[in-house]
């Protein structure tokens, strides 16, 4: 594969690429002191703090960037979860007879009709804390600081993969009418042998578009997440628990405004950059929309 | 029609183990949280909530009870039924959900109509790159700015609580604005697509309007892929209306439902999922067979 951009998709390749350098090298340009609490409580933004501050004094600009990387890599790991596990339940549904094809997307139907979110909600708090004492009991004390995470990549990751699946067995469902699948098969090659060297290479396009529209939506769950309060939790922030705080402190009393304006610009920007690429891509290899 | 039937009454009751084993068999139970009380008081109070016994038989009991419609009673509400709580909750959950659902589908259809009618102007792009600025914008978002704008310094509608219609307008609009534009991107595309099609040749030959042409002919064939959207739209739909209901101070089951996750009360939050669950089903029941008549007449 050349690294060829179509045209459209360029602009927001762009964006994103700067977004994604910006949120893992800004925050060492800051001096020490932004990352605590100051005296500067609710500080408009200014020339020293280019964002504001937040309720604690502490520079919304930093914590912006620094919750850029959690919600990134919220978005990158949660779709590419969903990617493995939508790609392999599609794949396999489509190469399957079809009554067998028929149950599982009947499945991923009844899925579709069922609140997910709230089902994660229910897991999250479940085996979070489990997770904290079997890491604690073992002394995995990366794991320890970092479980809460953990569990809700991997819990996004569970929710988000109905798309994929329907995508990459609609387009299996066509590639295994190709006269080279027939031909392998001819040849004697296994079931699992043709799924893994005539199938997946040509399902690679297609995947790599809908991985692009996977991040958003994931970014998306995990602020509904963080503002429930049942996300990311401090220390740790992301543009989900930035938001929410930014939407708590809008009220009569205290506009501050740029609390809510500076992490919806950030979360907006880098949806958008995606949502198009995904689009661009998607339209210039011929795919249509689910 | 009756393996629908018997396919709906497995997923539930996938639906009610699920969430019990995910309550039951997390660590600490419902009453970790307050002051160590007396081991003799907490048997009786494990007793009085029926969480007493091996993890099985509070498991069938509990299937027992749901099966004579009685959801239990909360852990952190004492001495009130899950059902009573329900009953009081649900239908303000219900009818935000149902005026967000009905503005949702009829602005998704017209922006979407109105995209679609425009090919290739500048109008067309304009409105679809505002859909997916909706899209991206999370309702926790949406709905403080609105309250900034019409509440607080239009001083137009009330900032939240629940009773009057006004009360009505702001949460439902958050609530719906991302979905319609969901709606109005599905519509589009497939409008699109349609509008090039021979039919809708012969209709405008005929000299009939662009807006016949659009709502009387070519609509018919592109509502398709809303129609078989609207189901993931109810189930959205419940799910936001937690967020909606927390922003703007709504009594409705959505708060219980987060509530009841922070205080282990494991009934009540197994009420407030099984309920969800049967109501989305019986919608997606009526949102299928819609679907085939609607399937049909175009066949036919």
């Amino acid at each position: 594969m050349s690294l060829y951009l179509p045209k459209k998709s360029r602009l927001p390749f762009l964006a994103l690429s700067v977004m994604v350098l910006t949120v893992i090298l800004g925050p060492f340009l800051f001096p020490p002191s932004y990352a605590l609490p100051g005296a500067m409580t609710y500080a408009p933004p200014s020339l020293a703090h280019l964002c504001g501050t937040d309720l604690n004094g502490r520079d919304l600009l930093l914590r912006i960037l620094e919750g850029g990387r959690i919600s990134l890599l919220v978005g990158i790991c949660g779709a590419a979860i969903s990617l493995l596990i939508g790609t392999s339940y599609g794949l396999v549904a489509g190469s399957a007879r079809t009554g067998i094809d028929q149950g599982m997307m009947r499945v991923v139907d009844i899925l579709y009709s069922v609140p997910r979110l709230i089902f994660i909600l229910i897991f999250i708090n479940s085996f979070n804390e489990r997770l904290q004492l079997t890491a604690s009991a073992h002394g995995w004390d990366w794991l320890v600081g970092s479980s809460r995470l953990v569990i809700l990549i991997l819990s996004l990751g569970i929710i988000e993969w109905l798309t994929m699946a329907r995508i990459v067995r609609g387009q299996t469902l066509m590639l295994r009418e190709r006269s080279y699948v027939a031909a392998a098969r001819v040849l004697g090659e296994g079931y699992w042998t043709i799924l893994w060297r005539h199938l997946l290479p040509n399902l690679a396009g297609i995947v790599l578009v809908y991985l692009t529209l996977a991040i958003p939506s994931v970014i998306i769950d995990e602020a509904f997440l963080s503002f429930l309060g049942l996300g990311v939790q401090a220390p740790q922030s992301s543009w989900g628990s930035l938001l929410s705080e930014g939407a708590t402190s809008i009220n009569p009393l205290r506009g501050a405004w740029w609390l809510l304006l500076f992490p919806s610009l950030a979360l907006l920007t880098t949806l958008l950059a995606l949502y198009n690429l995904g689009d661009a891509l998607r339209r210039s290899i011929g795919a249509k929309g689910n | 029609m009756l393996r629908r039937l018997a396919s709906m009454l497995i997923v539930l009751f996938c639906v009610v183990s699920i969430t019990f084993f995910l309550i039951r068999l997390s660590p600490g139970g419902p009453f970790d949280a307050e002051r160590k009380i007396p081991a003799a008081i907490e048997k009786q109070l494990l007793a009085k909530y029926k969480l007493d016994g091996p993890i099985l038989t509070q498991y069938t009991g509990y299937l027992g009870d749901l099966l004579h419609g009685d959801l239990r009673l909360s852990t952190k509400y004492r001495n009130r039924s899950v059902n009573e709580i329900l009953a009081q909750t649900l239908p303000v959950t219900l009818t935000l959900g149902s005026a967000a659902f009905l503005l949702a589908v009829l602005a998704g259809l017209w922006f979407g109509a109105f995209a679609a009618a425009r090919p290739g102007s500048i109008t067309e792009s304009m409105a679809l790159a505002l859909t997916l600025v909706s899209i991206s914008l999370p309702s926790f978002v949406l709905g403080p700015l609105l309250i900034l704008i019409f509440s607080i310094k239009l001083a137009w509608l009330p900032v939240g609580g629940w009773g009057t219609l006004q009360q009505l307008i702001l949460p439902s609009i958050t609530l719906a604005i991302p979905f319609a534009s969901v709606i109005a991107r599905l519509l589009h595309d497939s409008l699109r697509e349609t509008l090039v099609e021979d039919f809708i040749r012969t209709a405008r030959s005929k000299g009939l309007s662009e807006v016949r042409v659009i709502y009387g002919h070519a609509l018919r064939v592109a509502i398709l892929p809303v129609v078989s959207y609207l189901g993931p739209l109810a189930a959205n739909l419940l799910t936001g209306s937690i967020v909606v209901e927390t922003i703007f101070h709504i009594p409705g089951a959505g708060g219980f439902f987060v509530n009841s996750i922070l205080n282990r009360d494991g009934f009540l939050l197994g009420g407030v999922v099984i309920v969800y669950c049967v109501l989305l089903m019986i919608f997606n029941l009526i949102v299928d067979l819609s679907y085939r008549l609607l399937d049909r007449r175009i066949k036919s």
